[in-house]
């Protein structure tokens, strides 16, 4: 069932700007699910895959954004080669270092990897909101266009199209790394983090490795942010944006990445909607909150979990191979 | 020559004294059984060998290298392995999953991120299950298995990583007669390359399968030796007489 959902979304990201040519600010919509899908999915590779509860994705998120930000405003550089690049580094490097601090104990709880994440997208928000380099509560806007040599990438079709090859991308190499045997141990850790230890892996290793290729993921989706909204701010980094990660993919089904892409497409969609009405408008974030405490309660695998089995998500990584060769 | 030294092996949990001065010396290739009354520290003995708790004072050293402070990955890695009391599989993986995990303990990244060995491994991954009667459940998932199945197929993880001394915590524990009666006709054929260390109270199962016990009781050794030693000795029968 899963391959079938997968092509389905696949299908309406490629009809969608063709059906939606006339409202370009569906366009927007559109590309905003395809950037903060990016998000959802890091988050799932650290709680889908891993069992890592990081309520900071945001963190990693807002501050390649305010970093292509800046290089575009102090050293006028916009060029896709060149900042892309950096998004992806300072993701990276930042959830590594955060990483080092929270899961290199012997082993930390998930409530404190979760509390040390949101403590660090909050202090961020913090940060930034008294900084005034970084434009201080206003945050930094007329973001430079990003640029392939001369050709800019405007808000429209055309950053649809990167936003989505980017996803594709993304979600192909991510689907890779959790189908691999390196996947394996990844589902190893969510499941009996102590056994593995005893059977020889350094577990905190893979754990690292796992939150920085997020983080690094989650850089990427800020950078691209960054340039769509030609805007970045506190609220980019801090604990709101953090927790939408986890609704988008808690909502869409964790573990699937398919799922997570849902979950931020309902959201979004939800909002664009909703949004002109006032009354809701205001209590929106309450509607958010109580969203992922009914999915918790009543529905854990998720809107994907209505329609994919537990055996399905979880999938096999040898015994396909096992009934190959035996046939063979 | 011995595969295990434990010297001076004090646990302490706050005030209590859960090992007191243990010494242990388990030789390479045999059975060693370590048997006790309730709460004598036979668990608490096996998962500090492992790593699970660091002794508040004492040396242990496997294989001629002193690891009382490596960690238990590290200790897993130059050959000691473990099965847990309660069992520790993964219960959200196929069984065949579960043993490709486990053999795949010493692949570098590259070679996981790059599903490798994945194929190389089935000849293994079949011959481990083969083994221990659960070729049939791959495709289920462990969680599925039933109580004896998840037992065996704990000690083939843990046979899997290829370790040269393995620590069985009460592995026949909440098995049927006819369970444990073939468990023991399992464990039997790896003397050939691996040493055993195992914490039973099913007595019978003990004297059928070892051919060394150390009695342990309120944390120390009480008494050791083979197991017709250890049938006639008075001090062993005054303690499980007097407890029972």
């Amino acid at each position: 069932m899963l391959p079938v959902i997968e092509l389905a979304v696949l299908a309406i990201m490629v009809a969608a700007p063709i059906a939606l040519n006339s409202r370009p600010e569906l366009i927007t919509l559109i590309t905003n699910i395809a950037i903060l899908s990016l998000l959802a999915i890091s988050f799932d590779l650290c709680w889908g895959f891993s069992g890592i509860m990081s309520f900071g994705q945001g963190l990693f998120f807002g501050v390649p954004g305010y970093a292509i930000a800046l290089v575009g405003r102090d050293l006028g550089v916009s060029q896709i080669w060149l900042t892309l690049p950096l998004a992806l580094i300072s993701g990276l490097l930042l959830a590594f270092i955060v990483a080092l601090f929270l899961l290199l104990g012997r082993r930390p709880t998930p409530i404190f990897v979760a509390l040390g994440t949101l403590t660090g997208s909050y202090a961020a928000e913090r940060l930034v909101s008294g900084w005034q380099y970084v434009g201080a509560g206003n945050g930094l806007s007329a973001i430079k266009l990003l640029q392939m040599g001369s050709y800019e990438f405007v808000e429209g079709p055309a950053f649809y199209s990167l936003a989505c090859v980017t996803l594709l991308a993304v979600y192909l190499g991510a689907r890779a790394l959790v189908r691999s045997q390196l996947g394996l141990v990844l589902a190893g850790i969510r499941q009996n983090e102590e056994r593995l230890d005893y059977l020889g892996y350094r577990v905190q290793v893979f754990k690292v490795l796992v939150f920085s290729i997020a983080g690094m993921i989650s850089g990427l989706a800020g950078a691209l942010y960054g340039y769509h909204q030609g805007f970045i701010g506190p609220g980019n980094m801090g604990p709101g944006l953090s927790t939408e990660a986890v609704i988008y993919c808690l909502l869409g089904g964790s573990g699937t990445l398919i799922g997570p892409v849902i979950g931020t497409a309902v959201v979004e969609i939800l909002t664009y909607e909703l949004a002109d009405i006032d009354t809701i408008r205001q209590f929106w974030p309450v509607f958010l909150g109580l969203l992922l405490l009914g999915i918790i309660l009543f529905q854990p695998g998720g809107i994907l979990g209505m329609a994919v089995s537990t055996r399905e998500r979880i999938g096999s990584y040898g015994s396909r191979h096992k009934r190959v060769e035996r046939r063979g | 020559m011995a595969v295990l030294e434990v010297i001076g092996l004090t646990k302490m949990f706050g005030q209590l004294r859960a090992l007191d001065g243990i010494d242990l010396t388990v030789r390479a290739g045999t059975f060693h059984g370590l048997i006790g009354p309730n709460g004598s520290g036979k668990s608490t003995l096996l998962k500090t060998i492992a790593g699970a708790h660091a002794p508040t004072i004492g040396t242990i050293c496997f294989d001629g290298k002193d690891i009382t402070a490596a960690l238990p990955f590290a200790r897993a890695r130059a050959g000691l392995g473990l099965t847990f009391q309660i069992t520790s599989i993964f219960p959200e993986l196929s069984t065949y999953d579960n043993v490709l995990l486990a053999l795949q303990s010493r692949e570098s990244l590259p070679s996981l991120l790059g599903s490798r060995t994945r194929r190389t491994f089935n000849r293994e991954v079949m011959a481990a299950l083969d083994r221990f009667r659960l070729a049939d459940r791959a495709d289920d998932l462990a969680g599925e298995l039933s109580h004896g199945q998840q037992q065996w197929l704990e000690i083939t993880l843990a046979l899997t990583s290829r370790p040269k001394l393995l620590l069985l915590d009460e592995p026949t524990g909440g098995m049927s007669p006819e369970e444990r009666r073939v468990t023991g006709e399992l464990l039997r054929p790896i003397r050939s390359h691996c040493t055993l260390v195992i914490v039973e109270h099913d007595i019978d199962f003990i004297k059928n399968l070892c051919d060394h016990l150390t009695v342990l009781d309120q944390g120390r050794v009480l008494d050791e030796g083979s197991v017709e030693q250890i049938e006639h000795s008075i001090r062993v029968q005054e303690v499980y007489t007097s407890r029972v």
